[in-house]
């Protein structure tokens, strides 16, 4: 049989590995915050004429208006996305009457989002606070579902820590992007973070409820080969209902329109995430934590020898 | 025999599904309950406004829940007297909050204008010096002495902001008072505000106007003066006619102010999202085919994975789809762009149940027990797992639920329902259809001898 368990550190190990590049990219670049959380206005117009003019030209009609740190980019051929602080609807219509003015061309608004900056701040508040409650909320829950199994507490705790895994890895790998492909942290980001932490619950469960039947079977085996019996016996189950969400996800990203893309991205990464965090990480948690084995992270070889 | 009657219960759930997800179904109708059918569509697809608004009182200040209420019903009557307006949304999101969504408004500059708008209309008295049109004026109708609140901030590039006078004006009577509301062309074309008064509203106008011939009357709106005519005989009729320099949007707007009342408390939009038409439709097309091919996918993946039972579970999937997708036009759910990705992620979790369940089959056949006997355990003993895997994500549905409802973030509250939802009839579909389906197959075919078909 496959012992995931006896190689747990190695892939606590790769865990680390994955994880490390977005933390640094997060903690150099920071996250790219869109406009829901630090309040602005974002502008995507298409000019009918399809070419879209120079950016500088659009800069200087935003100076022209008060806004001095417009941000221009061109989407396609003939659309220009702006973003800039808070700006009235009335504004806009200035603005956008004003370009078509001056670049002869006539001009579809496609996207127009404005945002207060105060509640900008307050959606950003609210949205650690959805977070840590749905991951208290899942904790309680465990701990509840788990009640009939000893140290219940323990399962609560594992499954929060590979969620926090996946935390990581998305808001690791959107700083990577962020910081290259211009993506931001917007309302949709949450959803989809708020998703994966859903599913990453539900994947580490499907494990858990194996052990938990297990370890009322083999009362006489080690809890480490109980655990790992469980990984195996769960893990084609893991792989083929990873495979079924991975084909939908991916006929999304390759064929759904290019609004969502970044949405389903990040649903493909955390998914996948999470269930490498079920299988090597929140079982192989259970493990470490039965056999108390921090108490040898820091000893010196040496010391442990002697002790022995 | 307990089975078929599950069976014709789950035939029966399928025929009303199908019925209501026919493209054009006419609805309900049983005398006074009527109901429409319809696929509802969010703004990301059918392109239009979105916008929040908060009530703007100083600092420190609430609103009282009957005044929103009231500013709410207020602005939905506003909303839905735009043109081209029919299914307009409108919210109270928190405590302070009002959500309107617009699906296709032709107009969202204005339409936003007419929603945000206090409307406060007020005679006052200017005694015999008119004030230019545009002069923000204080008047003594609800002033406790605060400086007035403003509603759009003056001193925008390239505006000249009129200048406030000191004086305090005395309202005649408001838009309160007014019974009929119309807009009109007057002889030299200008758009005009045709009003009726109220028999109150009638004496307040005869008196004032008999007593104050040679005088001035200014229409102010939301304090702000728009006209300021000259009372030139007594008013007695009740009728009159509001002349302020409008164009064919801004009469109207003012109409559907008028007509709807004045709003309790200011409002002020802190979001607001505009979504052109085109961008939506593309979407949306390409969402629909993302959902087939992904659909098709998982179709056959778990018809070639698990043979028989994998085209049981298929089977299952597509009634799976065919409940969701009823719910969503009965409930009605709004459909929005993570909606649909809610939905499609939803059969990923509809197929794990299956996935669970067989697994545990196969486990239990190897074991040497009987298929009867496999599938009766196979169910029992995954049914745990299901339970507590899909009620974390309904606890995550919540929270996301509650955050998308508070910020009048649709999007995520969209996504959240649909997901929910598709939890939901996954549980019952993995569950009891699957395995009634399982179970009526193997009444009528002989499948012991064919281990093969379970994949073994």
């Amino acid at each position: 049989m496959v012992d995931i368990v006896r190689r747990r550190y190695l892939y606590f190990g790769i865990s680390l590995l994955v994880i490390s590049p977005g933390l640094i990219a997060l903690l150099i670049w920071g996250l790219p915050l869109a406009i829901d959380f630090t309040g602005g206005s974002l502008l995507q117009v298409s000019f009918d004429s399809g070419t879209s003019p120079p950016t500088d030209a659009v800069r200087q009609i935003y100076d022209q208006f008060g806004f001095v740190d417009s941000l221009v980019q061109t989407s396609g051929n003939d659309a220009i996305i702006v973003r800039t602080k808070h700006m009235e609807d009335s504004t806009k219509v200035q603005i956008v009457d004003e370009m078509e003015k001056r670049f002869g061309s006539p001009i579809t608004v496609d996207r127009f989002e404005t945002v207060g900056p105060s509640i900008g701040q307050e959606v950003a508040l609210r949205a650690s606070g959805a977070v840590a409650l749905a991951a208290l909320g899942i904790m309680f829950y465990i701990t509840f579902a788990f009640r009939g199994v000893e140290h219940a507490f323990r399962y609560g705790v594992s499954a929060i820590i590979a969620m926090l895994h996946d935390i990581f890895v998305v808001i690791g790998i959107e700083a990577i992007l962020g910081h290259f492909l211009g993506w931001e942290v917007d309302a949709l980001f949450l959803t989809a973070l708020l998703t994966v932490i859903g599913f990453s619950v539900h994947d580490t469960i499907v494990v858990f409820d194996r052990i938990r039947e297990n370890s009322n079977i083999y009362r006489r085996l080690p809890y480490e080969t109980v655990v790992n019996h469980s990984i195996v016996q769960t893990l084609v189950r893991s792989i083929n209902t990873q495979l079924t969400v991975m084909f939908t996800l991916l006929a999304l990203v390759i064929f759904g329109g290019v609004t969502i893309r970044h949405f389903v991205l990040i649903l493909l990464v955390g998914v996948l995430s999470g269930t490498y965090s079920s299988i090597f990480n929140a079982a192989p948690i259970l493990v470490v934590w039965e056999n108390r084995e921090w108490r040898n992270w820091f000893r010196t070889k040496k010391s442990s020898e002697s002790l022995a | 025999m307990k089975r078929y009657r599950t069976l014709i219960l789950i035939f029966l759930i399928l025929a009303i599904a199908i019925w209501v997800d026919l493209p054009n179904n006419p609805g309900i109708h049983l005398g006074k309950y009527n109901h429409n059918i319809d696929t509802r569509l969010g703004l990301d697809l059918v392109g239009g406004v979105q916008a929040l608004l908060e009530a703007d009182l100083p600092e420190g200040e609430q609103p009282t829940p009957e005044n929103m209420g009231t500013a709410k019903t207020i602005v939905e009557n506003r909303v839905n007297g735009l043109t081209g307006v029919t299914e307009a949304l409108v919210q109270l999101a928190g405590n302070n909050r009002i959500v309107v969504e617009v699906p296709g408004a032709q107009d969202p500059e204005q339409a936003i204008a007419t929603i945000k708008e206090t409307g406060l209309l007020e005679f006052v008295h200017m005694a015999s010096n008119p004030l230019a049109v545009g002069t923000i004026v204080q008047t003594d109708f609800g002033q406790t002495g605060d400086p007035i609140p403003q509603p759009t901030p003056t001193g925008e590039p390239g505006v000249v902001g009129p200048s406030p006078s000191d004086q305090i004006l005395h309202t005649v009577m408001t838009g309160e008072t007014l019974k009929t509301v119309n807009v009109q062309r007057n002889q030299s074309g200008q758009y005009v505000i045709d009003f009726t008064l109220s028999p109150e509203g009638t004496k307040t106008f005869g008196d004032y106007t008999s007593q104050n011939i040679g005088q001035f009357l200014g229409i102010v709106l939301d304090k702000q003066v728009i006209s300021a005519p000259r009372v030139n005989d007594a008013i007695t009729e009740g009728q009159g006619v509001i002349t302020g320099g409008f164009t064919s949007e801004s009469a109207n707007s003012l109409a559907l102010q008028l007509r709807y009342g004045s709003l309790p408390i200011p409002l002020k939009v802190v979001t607001s999202q505009t979504v052109g038409p085109t961008l939506g439709q593309d979407s949306l097309r390409k969402s629909l085919i993302a959902g087939f091919i992904g659909l098709s996918v998982v179709i056959l993946f778990m018809s070639l994975y698990y043979r028989l039972p994998g085209v049981i579970a298929d089977l299952a999937l597509i009634v799976y789809a065919l409940i969701t997708f009823a719910l969503f036009k009965l409930i009605p759910v709004t459909l929005t762009l993570p909606g649909i990705a809610g939905f499609v992620l939803s059969i990923g979790v509809a197929v794990d149940a299956n996935i669970l369940i067989f697994e545990r089959l196969k486990e239990e056949l190897r074991s040497g027990r009987t298929l009867r006997q496999a599938i009766d355990l196979g169910w029992a003993r995954a049914w745990p797992s299901i339970r507590d895997s899909n009620l974390s994500t309904l606890i995550t549905c919540v929270i996301l639920f509650w955050f998308g409802s508070t910020f009048g973030a649709s999007i995520v509250k969209g996504f959240s329902f649909t997901l929910a939802i598709g939890v939901l009839v996954s549980m019952f579909t993995a569950i009891i259809v699957t395995r009634n389906f399982l179970h009526v197959v193997l009444d009528n075919i002989e499948l012991a001898s064919h281990p093969r078909l379970f994949g073994l």
